[in-house]
């Protein structure tokens, strides 16, 4: 019998990683809302403070704490729920209600788990259980067997037939592994791994085969339905959130489709879902052969993106589920008038791109393959592939305009169309210029050949409008074909267009005068789960040219407010944007408009048709912006919610005469143009740090001479693709430039004049009319050098004196009125000594208006909204030195998922996610903040290495080191380390560099646990030392022992956990800082 | 491509291009919403006289498989031929992929010699099916005029349905199957079991057949006009002999009964129409494809309706109260669409 649920505790996932990122917080939002609905007290865990799931309103009770199973037992004793959900925080919540369950903890306070059983998870989670269940209701996996003997290994193969995969188990990086055809090649292949290893793995290779997914949802009734299928455009081998993904699937015959639905189902009623799960097949392309690769118990990147393309909102139903509801008795919250036991129709395909940014990580690898390495996704919609898949290139934002019409470089085409990367569309276009035909490229890449058809559809009328050479001469019908398959604006003039002094904008705009004097206008289409079927007054829509009527009519009455969105996730614009937008388009509705949103993100809150009264999932081009403004007349648009992507398109919306709500676009354009900003500096007396743009080595030598070294240099990003890093000496300069085409004049490199020492104070504000109305100071724990993404930081700041932030508040205000600005921004400085400089001014809201939003209860985007809109604003009243509590927000890295990648801080930002929590004093607050990205208090049973690189930080870590001896703390330095500590009192154990043959050697201790935190300060100087310090840092990362590079904040670590007992911390909800 | 106009029974146009055969036909238009199965779509002989309109835009991706039989059934096809009038879609894929198609979609068409029609916005013309309710329509070439034409005057199921007798299968139970335009898996289902089909016409007077059980097909149009069938199946229900009947089969089975039957709005064609288990929570997902339906308030007494559509409350299967009679209004035996439905085929045989 299920007891009674009053009181239901949520885990979120924690921060932004790869893997899990932001379709947590929309699985969470939704999961809540249904819960609220219910009339339910629901208590969330997740310290992500950027999310909406953890804004006001969401939740009753929200705890920024790690979801550790301490910290929730401690929550879950606090606040005596009856019912925990788990599936609704990604792996990090379903770990964490494993553990908790396998300690009996939630057994102990009578805890039940609302949704798919802990017992049915655990069976899914094992792989060997898993594949027996499977064998039991006869479903087949891709299951390998290990065999002890060649002779096992051919008995095996009798069962399975070639290709097969070997592998050596117990070995790292693929040693001793390949691929086999016949008996010969597993002979000679086995007998060699077998000197590894005295155990192989022999898995049937299923390369080159199709990947499939399916999302099933089930009820108690054991009524079951799924709800979407989709593809994987790139074959099996490349990880499904590495891979372009279509849905529904294109290539499968109706036998195969429902095939592989019927077994889905049986999957899940075997399995015992209540809610929903996601099951992936591999698909042999030659016969009806299929394996399920896996199966996930929970809402998944791949569910919400289901959820997105069909309409269907899979969180939210799964968690009625979760509370005893029939799919029969939940609304389709599309028709509102069938229910949620239905499959959606779809009359459209949408694509599925991720976003890399390997480009921001030395020495890491492009390839993409079976490990996902991708930051964020876009989602597209079109009537056909070809517009779907041109859209969704551009919405990357990676620089490609579509599939055609770009200025990729690929050195090597045949090895990049062998060993795939993010550039292997672009390669695929290349390839046809070379004349490569379909069967050529399906041989090489296995890309199903329906989609190089359709590639090559598009690569057909980039030829037929390359053949004209002006606008007019090209026939109607080409120029709407064209349309049709997605092209911009901005490809047609570059194809046809081929003026090369004209302007590639001026080209767009001249296309856009031309097509729309022709009449080829897109059409706005609904997404309603139901392929028409119903009426639905759904306001879930999207654009394309593949249609004769709109499905709505615009009301243009003024009332509208545009939002533009952010984007695809990416390091340095993620969630926090997300909020931003949430929480502009909540208010617009408060004021009595209508909230548009525009977006194409399917890891987001924003673009669920819940939150707004109108949903263009659609590009955030000049172009389609303006399609959508010319059909919504609306009274403006807002771009300072959303990040620099819709920042960089205000100017260009102004002159075309759209309504920019807020700050003007000249001086969002001055903000963002560094010579118009200095200008304006120097008018206003404001110190900025010393720099010049460069086109020449020698003007670099000058300046170098002039300001002095260390310095930062900005390379033009798009050509060398090198990262912006700081320099101390001059042949790290010259190492860094010494691509002499990095040195141009077209890409002039920017140099900069770098304090050392400098701390790094950020104030966000909203202003009105050039006066401002309410603002946040925070300070980071780092000096600058490292980038304000990946920072430390505490607000309200703890550490600064009064003279800097009276001049912080005075040259904020100078600013505000110089750039008479009407909303949100951020301005970032250097402080030393008193003396402040102005490093970045952005007149958006940053990265961390949702921190101090929440850690000062006032929600800045709200406020800012309404002076967008014109509503007069008191100023914010309260003195934020007056607040009682410290909240401190600390940034999540990935480099576990980067192989090889240096896992470093520098100017360039390379964290993927970040938390805040909020504690009663620093140390409480930063202790809570890390453990919630992944650090632990290291074990008294294993030590702690320091390797402190250079003289400074051997001097800064010295106190930290003294309070780790005297709370009893095991220490291991590496020979220069020990031996300064050793002359200031403090003993350690020498570990030898990892390039010496000498024992102890660190490497091992980290291999062999012996180490629980890593403190290794990168040091700038003899190439050996680098090398040491790389293998040091990443053997860290790779046998999973926390590190800091950072002596500042290892330090304040140190201290904190030093000071504090983890039984001591407080465990307060966020309403109870008061 | 050679274009083609599209003209509705109240006088809108739309214009597309031809990729099927190249001659103007009139026929009544109605929508699916399946998003995949056009080669069995396209050979369900209840498509009789229709113009064929998928809501899913790019259809022909992957092709149209080989002629080939297996024990004297299609092995990939509904019935031996296209049935349906015409198919209008949006995006054609000439160019298709898959391992077991022979040809390409326009090539089978006009190998059938049945038009196909491209280029057409067809979320708007199925929304304009929606609200006006099905219609009348036309395809016209250049050149070439035809009138408009009501199938559902016609008598659809004698058209469709066999000629010849024909016995399949060699189990223990006989199965008298009365093919009113019967799908072929309807046939694959069954031959799974213990069961010899013997499959007659559709006004086969089987009234002094010996059999263990009596199969009502689907079939095209109408019910009310298939008289001898109904006549038939009234001798039948008289009798304690198993009965099951699929979508066509159980509104003849109704009417059979004493109750009537009606024309709906527009009609449930897709692969995703909800039903539910009169009584129970247990609902299946089903494969349609109907134009009329069964008026539950006019069951007799000792029937009643066995299944309900979640969707619009219509009555999606009927039966005795206490004899082996039921019938789906749905197709258990998908092909295409989903299977959850099949076993009903099991229901069927264990009572014989």
């Amino acid at each position: 019998m299920q007891k009674e649920l009053k009181k239901i505790l949520v885990l979120g996932s924690g921060a932004l990683k790869i893997g899990e990122s932001g379709e947590f917080d929309y699985s969470g939002s939704q999961a809540l809302k249904a819960l609220h609905e219910e009339g339910l007290f629901t208590i969330l865990i997740n310290p992500n403070v950027a999310t909406v799931q953890t804004s006001e309103g969401i939740a009753d009770h929200i705890y920024y704490l790690p979801i550790t199973p301490e910290f929730v037992e401690r929550v879950i004793e606090k606040e005596r729920p009856d019912g925990i959900m788990l599936a609704f925080g990604g792996q990090t919540a379903l770990n964490c209600g494993v553990a908790l369950h396998e300690r009996g903890i939630l057994e102990k306070y009578d805890v039940q788990v609302v949704g798919t059983p802990v017992q049915a998870i655990i069976n899914t989670e094992d792989r060997e259980l898993f594949a027996d269940m499977m064998k039991e209701i006869g479903v087949k996996t891709a299951q390998s067997e290990a065999v002890s003997s060649i002779e096992d290994a051919l008995k095996v193969v009798s069962e399975i037939g070639y290709p097969v995969i070997v592998r050596a188990a117990y070995t790292l990086g693929g040693l001793g592994s390949g691929f086999c055809s016949n008996d010969e090649e597993l002979r000679r292949l086995a007998a060699s791994a077998f000197s590894y290893s005295p155990q192989i793995l022999i898995e049937k290779s299923l390369k080159g085969w199709k990947e499939i997914e399916y999302e099933v949802v089930r009820d108690k009734y054991d009524n079951c339905i799924t709800v979407c299928n989709m593809e994987n455009f790139d074959p099996l081998g490349i990880h499904t959130g590495e891979s372009v993904v279509v849905a529904p699937s294109q290539t499968l015959s109706d036998h195969e489709y429902h095939m592989l639905r019927e077994i889905a189902i049986k999957i899940a009623r075997r399995v015992g879902i209540v809610g929903e799960c996601n099951v992936q097949y591999a698909l042999d392309p030659n016969s009806d052969d299929y394996r399920v690769i896996e199966l996930n118990a929970r809402l998944s990147r791949s569910s919400a993106l289901a959820s997105k393309a069909t309409g269907y909102p899979l969180a939210f139903v799964a968690a009625k589920l979760g509370l005893g509801y029939g799919l029969d008795e939940i609304q389709n919250s599309v028709t509102k008038c069938t229910s949620a036991f239905f499959e959606p129709a779809l009359d459209y395909v949408v694509c599925k791109i991720p976003r890399w940014d390997l480009g921001k990580f030395d020495g890491v690898s492009k390839l993409i393959g079976s490990s996902m390495k991708s930051v964020g996704e876009i989602m597209s919609i079109g009537r056909t592939f070809e517009e779907a898949i041109q859209k969704g290139l551009r919405m990357v934002g990676q620089g490609l305009h579509g599939f055609v019409a770009n200025t990729v470089k690929v050195p090597d085409l045949e090895y990049e169309l062998n060993n795939p990367t993010d550039k292997r569309l672009p390669a695929i276009e290349l390839a046809f210029d070379q004349g490569y035909t379909i069967e050529q490229l399906h041989e090489i890449t296995k890309i199903d050949n329906w989609f190089l058809f359709r590639l090559q559809n598009i690569y057909r009328v980039k030829l037929e409008l390359a053949a004209y050479d002006s606008l007019e001469a090209v026939p109607e019908a080409l120029l709407r074909e064209a349309k049709q398959m997605g092209y911009s604006d901005y490809q047609i003039g570059k194809l046809v267009i081929k003026d090369e002094t004209m302007k590639p904008h001026d080209k767009s705009q001249m296309v856009r005068e031309v097509r729309k004097s022709l009449g080829i206008v897109p059409v706005v289409k609904q997404i309603d789960t139901m392929a028409g079927e119903y009426p639905a007054q759904t306001n879930y829509l999207y654009i394309t040219y593949n249609g004769a009527r709109s499905d709505i009519d615009f009301a243009c009455d003024g009332k509208s407010v545009i939002v533009l969105g952010s984007g695809a996730y990416r390091i340095g614009s993620s969630v926090e944007f997300d909020w931003c937008g949430v929480a502009a388009i909540k208010k617009i509705q408060e004021m009595g408009l209508r909230a548009i949103m525009i977006n194409y993100n399917p890891e987001t809150v924003s673009t669920d048709y819940d939150i707004c009264d109108r949903l263009f999932f659609d590009e955030l081009t000049l172009e389609r912006v303006l399609d959508i403004c010319d059909m919504e007349q609306p009274k403006g648009v807002i771009v300072s919610t959303g990040g620099q992507i819709p920042n960089n398109l205000a100017l260009l919306l102004d002159r075309q005469g759209i309504n920019i709500l807020g700050t003007s676009a000249t001086s969002i354009d001055i903000a963002e143009d560094r010579q118009k900003f200095s200008q304006m500096c120097d008018r206003l007396g404001i110190d900025q740090p010393r720099w010049k743009e460069l086109t020449k080595m020698e003007e670099i030598y000058d300046f170098v001479a002039e300001v002095g070294l260390p310095v930062m240099i900005r390379p033009s990003y798009v050509l060398s693709g090198a990262a912006m890093r700081v320099v101390e000496n001059m042949d790290e300069l010259e190492n860094a430039l010494k691509n002499a085409a990095v040195v141009s004049q077209e890409h002039p490199v920017v140099v900069t004049e770098f304090l050392q020492r400098a701390k790094e104070v950020e104030i966000d504000a909203v202003a009105q009319r050039g006066e401002i109305k309410c603002y946040a100071i925070s300070e980071h724990i780092e000096y600058a050098g490292v980038h304000s993404g990946d920072a430390t930081v505490v607000f309200p700041a703890q550490k600064l004196y009064f003279e800097t932030i009276r001049r912080i508040k005075r040259t904020a205000r100078a600013i505000a009125q110089a750039l008479n600005i009407s909303g949100p921004f951020n301005i970032q400085f250097l402080a030393k000594d008193n003396e402040l400089r102005v490093i970045e001014c952005n007149l958006r809201a940053s990265r961390s208006f949702p921190f101090v939003s929440k850690i000062t209860k006032f929600n800045f985007i709200g406020m800012a909204t309404e002076i967008m809109l014109g509503k007069e604003v008191e100023p914010f009243g309260k003195s934020f030195a007056d607040i009682d509590y410290v909240g401190i927000k600390s940034s999540q890295f990935s480099f576990a998922r980067l192989l090889k990648a240096d896992p470093i801080l520098g100017v360039d930002m390379a964290s993927t996610g970040e938390v805040a929590c909020i504690g009663d004093n620093y140390s409480e607050a930063l202790l809570k903040s890390m453990l919630s990205v992944g650090h632990r208090v290291p074990s008294k049973d294993k030590g702690i290495l320091i390797s402190s690189g250079a003289a400074r930080s051997k001097v800064e870590l010295l106190d930290a080191a003294r309070e780790l001896q005297a709370a009893g703390y095991r220490l291991y330095a590496t020979g220069g380390t020990a031996a300064f500590l050793a002359q200031n009192g403090v003993e350690s154990t020498v570990l030898h560099w990892p390039d010496s043959q000498s024992k102890p050697n660190v490497i091992d201790s980290i291999r062999n646990h012996e180490i629980d935190l890593v403190i290794n300060i990168p040091k700038n100087s003899t190439p050996r030392e680098l090398q040491n310090g790389y293998q040091i840092r990443r053997a860290a990362i790779d046998y999973n022992v926390p590190l800091i590079t950072n002596a500042r904040l290892a330090s304040a670590f140190i201290s904190a956990f030093c000071r504090h007992e983890l039984a001591d911390l407080e465990i307060k909800h966020w309403a109870e800082y008061k | 491509m050679k274009k083609a106009r599209l003209i509705l029974q109240d006088g809108s146009e739309f214009e597309g291009y031809s990729f099927g055969a190249e001659h103007s036909v009139a026929g009544e238009l109605c929508f699916y919403t399946a998003m995949t199965g056009y080669p069995e779509s396209l050979t369900d002989p209840s498509y009789r006289g229709q113009i064929l309109v998928p809501t899913y835009p790019m259809i022909g991706n992957y092709g149209v498989p080989a002629d080939e039989k297996v024990d004297g059934i299609s092995r990939f096809f509904e019935s031996e031929k296209i049935w349906c009038q015409a198919l209008i879609i949006s995006d054609y894929s000439e160019q298709f992929s898959h391992w077991d198609s022979a040809r390409s979609l326009g090539t089978w068409l006009k190998q059938q010699d049945v038009p196909g029609i491209c280029g057409i916005d067809t979320r708007v013309l199925t929304q304009k099916l929606r609200d006006n309710g099905a219609m009348l329509g036309k395809i016209v070439f250049e050149g070439e005029d035809v009138e408009m034409a009501d199938p559902n005057r016609r008598n659809l199921v004698a058209e469709v349905s066999t000629k010849e007798i024909r016995t399949y299968g060699n189990g223990s139970k006989k199965v008298l199957m009365v093919d009113c335009g019967m799908k072929n898996n309807i046939l694959r289902c069954l031959l799974k079991y213990d069961v010899t089909v013997k499959r007659v016409p559709w006004d086969y007077d089987f009234r002094g057949e010996e059999y263990d059980g009596l199969f009502i097909s689907n079939g095209p149009g109408d019910p009310s006009i298939c008289t001898e069938t109904i006549e038939h199946i009234r001798w039948a229900l008289q009798q304690d002999k198993p009965i099951m009947g699929i979508c066509l089969g159980n509104q003849l089975m109704a009417i059979a009964a004493g109750a009537k039957t009606y024309k709906l709005k527009y009609g449930h064609r897709g692969h995703n129409v909800p039903v539910r288990k009169v009584g129970t929570h247990s609902c299946l997902i089903t494969s349609q494809n109907h134009g009329f339906a069964i008026d539950d308030k006019t069951l007799p007494a000792e029937w009643e309706p066995m299944f309900v559509n979640l969707n619009d409350g219509t009555n999606e299967g009927v039966r005795h109260r206490t004899k082996p009679f039921f019938s789906a209004q749905f197709h258990p035996e998908a092909s295409s669409g989903p299977v959850d439905s099949m076993l009903l085929f099991n229901e069927y045989v264990k009572s014989l």
